[in-house]
């Protein structure tokens, strides 16, 4: 079945069956392979994509779904690889593996999105559905706070 | 220069006499010792490992698997800071497996720093002796009189200079400088080695570049998935292949008969089936019928049981032990003592999952009686040598292309999915990535081992520990423990108190275990150190105080004599000193815990603060962490993340569990194991206890002591004392 779609910010026509989860369409037939698959049943975050300003596990999410959407993924997250998330997760050296960290800062654009100063109580709720079994967990809650902090700086002066 | 084979022969002995259960280390030291022979020899030229370009930018070859240890990075810091380039110029680049090149090439045991601290440097100091020796030659004036700064050379501090990337080409046609006009800088001129360094592949990690080994795509690839038996060992009587062959997208779909021998490491069986893009393989199995066969293995049904197993054990623990591991004084009189007072307890941990976030995978490509693979194992070279096994090919016939894994763990020690890229690939003759699922990789893992112990210590009337008996309960068969699954004779507190036994029964498991982070260690130390808190709490004295006492005493030629218990004393010391130990207030559903454990070659003591509530729901708000890995920090940031790591690891060990029922796995995907998440994570206190000894690995030693930290903290709240993992079977949870 051909299926139209907005991928960070380009329409794109994909013939696959509806059921297809998006991971498996961004990876196998557009070969944006930064989402990653970790779990396939929604419980490791690995896979997590933005659509139309949410964070969605893309590996549970059929891709009929995401007809008319905006989806983003970390390939389209910034022009140049320098949003204030992936700046921060640089200067903090986050990753250790690094599997999980595409899906982590989804999420946590997602978050600023919706809150742009987040407690540390709100990035519990927003990224506790992001595994990280290399444990870099300080970091990931430290780089979000750092890129809050620089991109409202950024905004305001 | 001293550098030498004794030096790795020294780390060889110490791998073995140490008992690190490392899979590598079962292997012949020929494994290793290519390597030390063409370093001796002086036949490990730096030019493998430097390429210096014109532009004076500098490429530095990375030959390690990268597994998430940050390795890529912190080795070529080694070599670009005694080449004395600065790290802006340097690009690392990822070398393929040549062990005649690079010698040993694997990810484990926490080797990479003691094993490459040495030899690296030396290739980065003799590729500065070249550069020194070319100027000199080229400005007719004496080397001494020449420095070096940022991949330049200065000739009397500054008046002519030459950039490195302007002396290549006549570098290249000097020979080898004499070892012994090699010199090391000294750590105060490090300007690369002991800074803050982030990732090499951040800008890659950060953006989504293809990087990972799931990733990898050669053209014309298929994908493929294996089903196998959920028993181990079970092969396919028949399967509806017809079926699967007609669904959309699979080009085939074939029975593997394989080698039912979980333990023998050929191809294992399976269906596999072939398709044009993973999902349409992995949707394509939900149809699949298979009749398994279990009756091969007679040993793996009903009672390959976690339930059995526990009943087993609780059978053995209390007889002597079969084997015996190590016993001198006299337990049994020591034990029996009117005035001493005997402690006695029963310890028990179950199998583990490594849980890799990245699952199993490797592509291969199979032409003409030639192999590639793409892979993250962490024994690129074992992978190699069974794929040609398995395939019936020289191994000088594969090229192994080493790529960066989501995770190792100790998981990709093993190859299994190597063979089987390299099987299915050659089968129907094109690119194949094999590809495990969640639940492959959960119900086809080789287990960290489940184990039992019945401990009793004597304390005489001022509260000192005089005897130490410990049975361990494991699995093998007779004497021959499963992997990983074995004690050694210098656990502590062996040669540290007068009268000790140590011994070990076995039951028979068919299931496989292997390596995980800290082998033993993860659950040795579990046992030990909160055998000994509640030692101590029965002599009414602080453990810390009842364990430097013990580390301070040397009975039948001591502990083992490479961890030197002054080291151990030194972390311990420090984390209570950071942390207030002596100070603290428990009671009240608050708590600390303090541990400490020496392994793969490092000393690290941990405190936790815990807070338990009415619900039994735990809260770790702080953790110390001490570590004594030596002289030498090579990345301050890679070596506080391994800390980092080790901690919310250890932490979720004492929550997960894998169980087996009738030969089967139990938990098949994350929702049954709950490893941490953000929310969990406690404040951390990193620091790390500078030594005179060679700079050694961080992968492991920080993670047993973290373990026994926190129950024994949930003790010092609660007063209940966790002797079983998962803390869950007690009814405590994490909040
Ligand atoms: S792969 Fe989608 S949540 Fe795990
Ligand atoms: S960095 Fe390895 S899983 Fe998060």
């Amino acid at each position: 079945m051909s299926l139209s779609l907005k991928i960070n910010g380009q329409p794109v026509q994909v013939d696959v069956s509806p059921d297809t989860p998006l991971l498996w369409v961004l990876r196998e037939h557009l070969d944006l392979k930064g989402p990653k698959f970790g779990c396939g049943v929604g419980s490791c975050g690995a896979c997590t994509v933005i659509m139309n300003g949410n964070a969605m596990r893309s590996c549970i999410t059929p891709v009929i779904a995401a007809v008319n959407m905006e989806v983003t993924t970390i390939e389209g997250l910034s022009e140049d690889g320098n949003h204030p998330l992936q700046v921060a997760w640089r200067e903090l050296d986050v990753p250790q593996c690094g599997y999980c960290q595409a899906g982590q800062i989804m999420s946590a654009a997602a978050l600023l999105q919706h809150t742009p100063r987040p407690t540390d109580e709100q990035i519990n709720d927003a990224m506790n559905g992001n595994l990280c079994r290399c444990g870099t967990y300080v970091r990931i809650r430290a780089a979000i706070h750092k890129a809050a902090d620089q991109a409202n700086t950024a905004h305001s002066g | 220069m001293q550098l030498s084979r004794r030096h790795f022969l020294q780390f060889g002995a110490l791998a073995v006499g140490g008992g690190l259960a490392i899979v590598l280390y079962d292997a012949p030291w020929s494994e290793i010792l290519p390597f030390v022979d063409v370093f001796a020899a002086g036949g490990l030229s730096p030019r493998a490992f430097i390429q210096i370009h014109p532009n004076n930018t500098v490429t530095i070859l990375s030959k390690d698997p990268e597994i998430g240890q940050g390795i890529r990075t912190s080795l070529p810091m080694i070599i670009a800071d005694e080449l004395d380039v600065d790290w802006s110029q340097v690009e690392v680049e990822q070398a393929d497996l040549d062990q005649s090149i690079y010698g040993a090439q694997f990810a484990g045991g926490s080797m990479a720093t003691p094993m490459n601290w040495d030899p690296l440097r030396t290739v980065g100091a003799t590729g500065r002796r070249l550069m020194v020796l070319a100027a000199a030659r080229r400005w007719g004036v004496a080397p001494a009189d020449c420095t070096t700064s940022a991949g330049r050379v200065l000739y009397k501090s500054g008046n002519r200079s030459l950039t490195y990337g302007e002396l290549a080409s006549e570098v290249a046609k000097l020979p080898l400088p004499d070892a012994s006009s090699i010199t090391f800088k000294k750590p105060s001129e490090y300007h690369i080695i002991g800074k803050f360094t982030s990732g090499v592949d951040n800008f890659a990690i950060t953006t989504g570049k293809p990087l990972f080994g799931i990733d990898v795509t050669v053209p014309g690839m298929l994908y493929a998935v294996i089903d196998k038996c959920p028993v181990f060992g079970g092969t396919v009587r028949h399967a509806n292949l017809d079926e699967i062959r007609k669904m959309s997208g699979v080009r085939d779909a074939f029975v593997i008969a394989g080698d039912p021998h979980t333990n023998n490491p050929s191809i294992e069986p399976g269906v596999a089936i072939v398709a044009d893009t993973w999902w349409q393989a992995q949707a394509a199995r939900k149809s699949l019928k298979v009749d398994w066969d279990t009756t091969a293995e007679s040993p793996t049904s009903p009672d390959q049981s976690t339930e059995i197993f526990n009943q087993k054990a609780a059978k053995l623990l209390p007889q002597q032990p079969a084997y015996d591991i190590r016993s001198y004084g006299d337990i049994n009189s020591a034990l029996g003592e009117p005035s001493t007072r005997v402690v006695e307890a029963d310890y028990a941990y179950p199998f583990l999952a490594h849980a890799t976030l990245e699952p199993m995978n490797t592509a291969a490509h199979y032409k003409d009686g030639k192999l590639e693979i793409w892979t993250q194992s962490q024994t690129p070279g074992d992978g190699r040598r069974l794929a040609a096994q398995a395939l019936g090919i020289s191994e000088s016939d594969i090229t192994v292309h080493m790529i960066r894994a989501g995770g190792g763990f100790g998981r990709r020690l093993r190859n299994e999915y190597v063979v089987e890229a390299a099987w299915v690939s050659r089968k129907v003759k094109a690119p194949v990535h094999v590809l495990w699922s969640r639940e492959d990789d959960f119900s086809h893992d080789a287990y960290r081992p489940a184990g039992w112990h019945h401990l009793r210590a004597g304390l005489d009337s001022k509260g000192r520990v005089t005897a130490w008996s410990q049975h361990l309960v494991t699995f093998g068969e007779g004497k021959k423990t499963a992997s990983s699954a074995g004690m050694g004779p210098g656990e502590f507190p062996a040669g540290r108190v007068a009268n000790y036994q140590l011994g070990y029964s076995t039951i028979p498991l068919f299931l496989r275990t292997g390596p995980m982070r800290a082998p033993g260690a993860n659950a040795y130390a579990f046992v030990g150190q909160s055998f000994l808190d509640e030692v101590a709490q029965a002599a009414g004295r602080d453990p810390l105080d009842v364990q430097l006492e013990l580390l301070a005493n040397s009975y039948n030629g001591g502990g083992d004599p490479h961890y030197p218990p002054e080291r151990l004393a030194g972390v311990l010391r420090q984390v209570a000193e950071e942390s207030g130990w002596r100070k603290r207030k428990s009671g009240n559903g608050q708590g600390m815990g303090i541990a400490a454990y020496a392994c793969h070659l490092g000393f690290c003591a941990q405190v936790a603060h815990v807070s338990v509530d009415s619900q039994n729901r735990v809260r770790v708000h702080e953790a110390w962490s001490v570590a004594d890995v030596g002289s030498q920090i090579v990345n301050p940031s890679a070596a506080r993340a391994q800390v980092e790591g080790a901690i919310v690891d250890g932490m979720g060990q004492t929550l997960i569990a894998v169980d087996l029922k009738n030969g089967a796995v139990v938990q098949t995907n994350f929702p049954q194991y709950p490893l941490p998440r953000i929310h969990q994570t406690p404040k951390m206190n990193i620091s790390f206890r500078i030594t005179e000894n060679s700079p050694t690995g961080l992968g492991e030693p920080a993670l047993p002591p973290i373990i026994p930290a926190i129950t024994n903290a949930i003790f010092a709240a609660t007063g209940k004392r966790i002797r079983t993992l998962p803390m869950t079977n007690s009814g405590f949870s994490l909040a």
